[in-house]
């Protein structure tokens, strides 16, 4: 994976990654407001909203600005109605801003111009774009031709792709008749036969069991470092992120909070760790050595300031009888989740 | 232009095994396409015997002859599309489409002709049967089936762009079913659907051939059938076309300004 210049990031707050020329993504100052018609409870309410509509702006992206590297894979998180849809759609051209510039592959997405269109992709994880009632090689075709791809290297596309998916027996199967999974494989193989440069993946393994995600992700990482492909992905699944990506834009109602690499998010956002320790039986009080949390069969699990961490390991390994002890980050989900609680514009 | 072709072609194949996917409802629909005219002319045929074999110009026989040949008509130039089109928008398959390097409206033009090369050759074996059954009385001249190509082509064209600029109203109401009803009620009287123009009131009849309906379904059928004369056929050619190219500059304006308005709120 190429990463891009991602480093001078994350020491301010929140920060963003000065534009470098040759950056295929760049967005400044992006903003897009919605203006919303209100519906109030009541009949009555329900009778004036006739005549007169309440409407309100609905703010769902303030101010954004961020670029990418060629190559880069970078993770764009954030919680539900955070923007990153709205975004995603700007970036694709599908939504016009309300503020602000964008500049995909040296075009202004909601263009649309054919030369941008043929070189992204967009794959949103709850919608589908294959015809419903018949095979996916039916769509896929339509999109050779559309695409205008020459025949050759689509049958070489469709065959690694076929290869990396393990599409094989779906291809011929009506897309009903496919599993949840196996449409999303043959969603993400129909939006990436004409081989776009840039890819936005809008949860690509939402709903998805571990197994199937755990193939989506390996197959983008392979997509990438293959094609040196940009990805901007958003994901529920903090382990597509950690997997996937060095480098995180974290937004929250609408609002840029971090752009950087991963570990410097977690490190920030990392107040607590957790500290398991085996002893013999669920009889002693640890508390004034941190917080228990459970002990279960003399295995007792604290959580402790960081900064404190080694000084209290030392204690617990001095004053007790300790048969096991292990000391680990609380999971990504809960970093986030606290970055997101904790940030209040 | 050689890529187009291609899509067409692909979209053709598409069409194609979408509708062999569904063969009963392929045929339950297409009995229903049969049984309204079926209707009309039955009602007709009746009336007119009572009325002592004719009303206006119109025979009994001609009655049978004109739903039938409306039929086949009809079948040629109606659309769909009005009623994808909410559904297209709710579900994002408008999205993907527009995030494709080519006009949405490809597809729907292939998806048209493809169906409609199904459709037809199975309606006019059952035109030929019910014009047998019923007695229709048809005799074509060369000239009129001459005129009637066209004027059947650019009834097609007309009547797509038409519903397919008023399908964009999807665009900004998810209430489009209540226009599709006043849409084909309008259609129902003004396009000779529900009885030969010429026997409704003058006002009717005026008002027909203003607006768009009446070249769209009952001009052609009425050119088949003889009831109009070589220079009044030119002139329908003539006013079919200029209604196209309003339907043109219509589709555009409306499209611009539609997706514009999706891109503003997107779904």
């Amino acid at each position: 994976m190429v990463n891009g210049s991602s480093g001078q990031s994350g020491s301010s707050f929140p920060s963003a990654k000065s534009p470098v020329k040759n950056d295929i993504v760049q967005i400044h100052g992006l903003s897009k407001t919605y203006i919303v018609n209100e519906q109030e409870a009541g009949a009555v309410a329900t009778l004036r909203g006739i005549f007169h509509r309440k409407k309100t702006e609905v703010p769902a992206v303030d101010d954004i600005s961020f670029s990418m590297a060629p190559g880069e894979i970078v993770g764009f998180l954030g919680p539900n109605g955070a923007g990153k849809t709205t975004t995603l759609k700007m970036l694709s051209g599908l939504l016009y801003p309300t503020r602000g510039n964008a500049v995909v592959l040296g075009h202004i997405p909601w263009k649309r111009e054919k030369t941008f269109l043929r070189q992204i992709t967009l794959v949103m994880g709850q919608r589908n774009q294959l015809v419903w009632d018949i095979a996916p090689i039916h769509s896929f075709e339509l999109n050779r031709v559309i695409y205008r791809i020459p025949l050759d290297d689509y049958q070489r596309i469709l065959k690694e792709l076929t290869d990396l998916l393990e599409l094989g027996p779906l291809l011929t199967k009506p897309v009903r008749n496919l599993s949840l999974g196996e449409r999303m494989k043959c969603e993400i193989a129909a939006a990436l036969l004409h081989r776009p440069q840039v890819v936005f993946l809008d949860e690509p393994t939402i709903g998805l069991d571990v197994t199937m995600q755990r193939r989506i992700r390996a197959f983008i990482a392979e997509y990438n470092k293959r094609f040196g492909a940009t990805v901007l992905m958003t994901s529920h699944y903090m382990a597509d992120v950690a997997a996937l990506c060095r480098r995180v834009v974290v937004i929250h109602h609408g609002h840029l909070l971090f752009d950087g690499e991963l570990a410097l998010l977690l490190q920030k956002f990392t107040s607590h760790k957790t500290i398991s320790i085996q002893l013999g039986e669920c009889k002693a009080d640890l508390n004034k050595y941190g917080e228990v949390l459970s002990c279960e069969e003399g295995r007792y699990i604290l959580r402790v300031p960081k900064a404190e961490t080694a000084r209290i390991t030392e204690r617990l390994l001095a004053d007790l009888p300790v048969v096991d002890l292990l000391v680990e980050d609380p999971p990504i989900e809960e970093v986030i989740d606290r970055a997101f609680t904790e940030w209040n514009p | 232009m050689k890529s187009l072709f291609q899509l067409y072609i692909q979209q053709f194949k598409t069409t194609f095994a979408t509708m062999f996917q569904y063969r009963a409802s392929l045929v339950i629909w297409m009995l229903g396409q049969v049984l309204e005219p079926l209707v009309y002319l039955i009602v007709w045929s009746t009336v007119s015997n009572g009325n002592g074999g004719s009303i206006g110009s119109y025979s009994t026989a001609s009655f049978v002859s004109y739903f039938i040949i409306l039929m086949l008509v009809n079948q040629v130039t109606y659309t769909w599309v009005m009623f994808d089109y909410e559904y297209r928008i709710r579900e994002g398959y408008l999205s993907f489409a527009l995030l494709k390097p080519v006009h949405p409206i490809h597809s729907d033009i292939a998806d048209n002709i493809m169906s409609k090369s199904i459709t037809l050759p199975i309606l006019t074996v059952i035109a030929i049967i019910l014009g047998l059954a019923f007695h229709a009385g048809l005799s074509v001249t060369p000239w009129m089936v001459v005129l009637f190509i066209p004027g059947l082509l650019l009834a097609f064209a007309l009547r797509f762009l038409l519903e397919w600029t008023l399908a964009q109203c999807a665009f900004w109401t998810t209430r489009v079913s209540a226009i599709n009803q006043i849409y084909f009620f309008l259609l129902l009287f003004l396009s000779g659907q529900i009885a030969p123009l010429s026997i409704l009131p003058h006002a009717v009849q005026v008002a027909a051939k203003i607006l768009p309906f009446y070249w769209t379904i009952g001009f052609p059928t009425e050119l088949l059938l003889g009831k109009i004369t070589i220079e009044a056929a030119f002139i329908g050619i003539g006013v079919q076309i200029v209604w196209l190219a309003i339907a043109v500059l219509l589709l555009r304006l409306v499209w611009r300004l539609g997706v514009k308005a999706y891109s503003a709120v997107g779904q």
